[in-house]
């Protein structure tokens, strides 16, 4: 039954990918090739339309693969919703069961001192983790080194459309602490599309 | 304080998973919008945890934290309405697009869109690393973890070798008992 088969790959896939939804693009490679669901340029197409949709891209993923692959064997749009579907829940399942335990462990054990300890070192840690990830997202978005590699030009080294939107939106954000960062989103998508952005 | 309704458990995150580009980090700022200063339902201190915890339990981060701030507000089924509500809109935009839109990501509109956003994300970012900062690193121990911490992933980029998260946040607990035992101990001298 090919449903379960969904369920339980990506159940496998949500258990063992930590750390974000990049994580889960070595797994899906290995699904790829080992069941033969999609191919690898239909992977990075899953990709790019996972980076450019809202929502966490793990779970982007998990929807887009279940329903290429039952759409893929049932040749059949319904079909490949309800793979679609039952691919994200299996791929939110794990993680779902493992933070309910640990909630009622910390719950349980919050005073305990060594719970404390770990706690007080993981912060540190974590913050270390969201850093190098925003410092990966500007090395992207803000640098371009291709570009300044072939030229040997400086100034093809910076995005400056890029840069300055950014550094216009933190401006504004630092002044108009009330309004929503939703708002920025829109903000910035609407830039993006009149200024050309790509 | 007030038994929280499923509904708006659900509309909120909703809300949040339909605006959350750019992975979980980006997302901080939003959630910490909607559920600290618009719904009082958690402080930024809670989230700093929750996103601690969410670097070394498996899943997607969003999820993760949206589990625990629904399980913390309603209990189990709180914890499943949050997440459902987070990847509700997110997964039916991935299923329209499997079915109607396949060259979706060329689209010329979505690429500019999507360069405009990835400013924006970049600014959401720092604002994370901001507000988390005064609760993760609250004195010199924590500070050189950090360093050290964040030393070793940007060393990977120009060193060949690579890391993996769980080792980093492995070590980082142990460091932090160790640190807690050291201090407690001085203490007690």
């Amino acid at each position: 039954m090919i449903y379960l088969r969904l369920f339980y790959e990506f159940f496998k896939v949500g258990l063992f990918s930590v750390g974000g939804g990049m994580a889960t693009i070595p797994f899906l490679q290995d699904i790829s090739l080992r069941l033969g669901w999609f191919t690898t340029s239909e992977l990075s197409d899953m990709i790019a339309v996972s980076e450019s949709t809202p929502g966490p891209i793990g779970v982007n993923m998990a929807t887009f693969a279940g329903y290429k692959t039952a759409f893929g064997i049932f040749n059949n749009q319904f079909a490949g919703v309800l793979g679609g579907l039952v691919a994200t829940v299996g791929l939110i399942a794990p993680a779902i069961i493992v933070i309910m335990l640990v909630s009622k462990a910390l719950q349980k054990f919050s005073d305990n001192k060594y719970v404390k300890g770990a706690m007080y070192g993981l912060r540190a840690v974590s913050m270390a983790l969201i850093s190098y990830a925003g410092l990966g997202v500007m090395k992207i978005t803000l640098i371009n080194l291709d570009a300044f590699s072939k030229s040997g030009n400086i100034f093809d080294l910076f995005v400056f459309k890029t840069i300055i939107l950014a550094v216009l939106i933190f401006v504004l954000q630092k002044i108009f602490k009330k309004i929503h960062p939703i708002v920025y989103i829109i903000f910035s998508a609407v830039v993006g599309i009149v200024f050309n952005f790509a | 304080m007030k038994k929280v309704s499923i509904l708006d458990l659900f509309l909120t995150f909703m809300k949040i998973g339909a605006f959350s580009f750019g992975g979980g980090y980006a997302m901080l700022p939003i959630l910490s919008k909607e559920l600290v200063e618009k719904k009082g339902w958690t402080d930024d201190k809670e989230l700093t945890d929750y996103y601690a915890i969410g670097q070394c339990t498996p899943g997607v981060i969003a999820v993760n934290v949206s589990t625990f701030i629904g399980n913390k507000l309603r209990g189990f089924f709180g914890g499943i309405i949050a997440t459902l509500g987070m990847v509700f809109i997110p997964t039916v935009l991935l299923l329209v697009i499997a079915i109607f839109l396949t060259r979706f990501a060329d689209n010329p509109y979505v690429k500019d869109a999507l360069s405009g956003i990835s400013a924006c994300v970049c600014v959401l970012i720092v604002n994370a690393v901001i507000k988390m900062w005064k609760n993760s690193v609250v004195d010199f121990a924590t500070f050189c973890l950090f360093l050290v911490s964040l030393g070793l992933c940007l060393a990977t980029w120009f060193l060949p070798f690579s890391l993996s998260p769980v080792i980093l946040v492995l070590g980082g607990a142990i460091a932090g008992i160790i640190i807690k035992k050291a201090k407690s101990g001085d203490k007690k001298k």
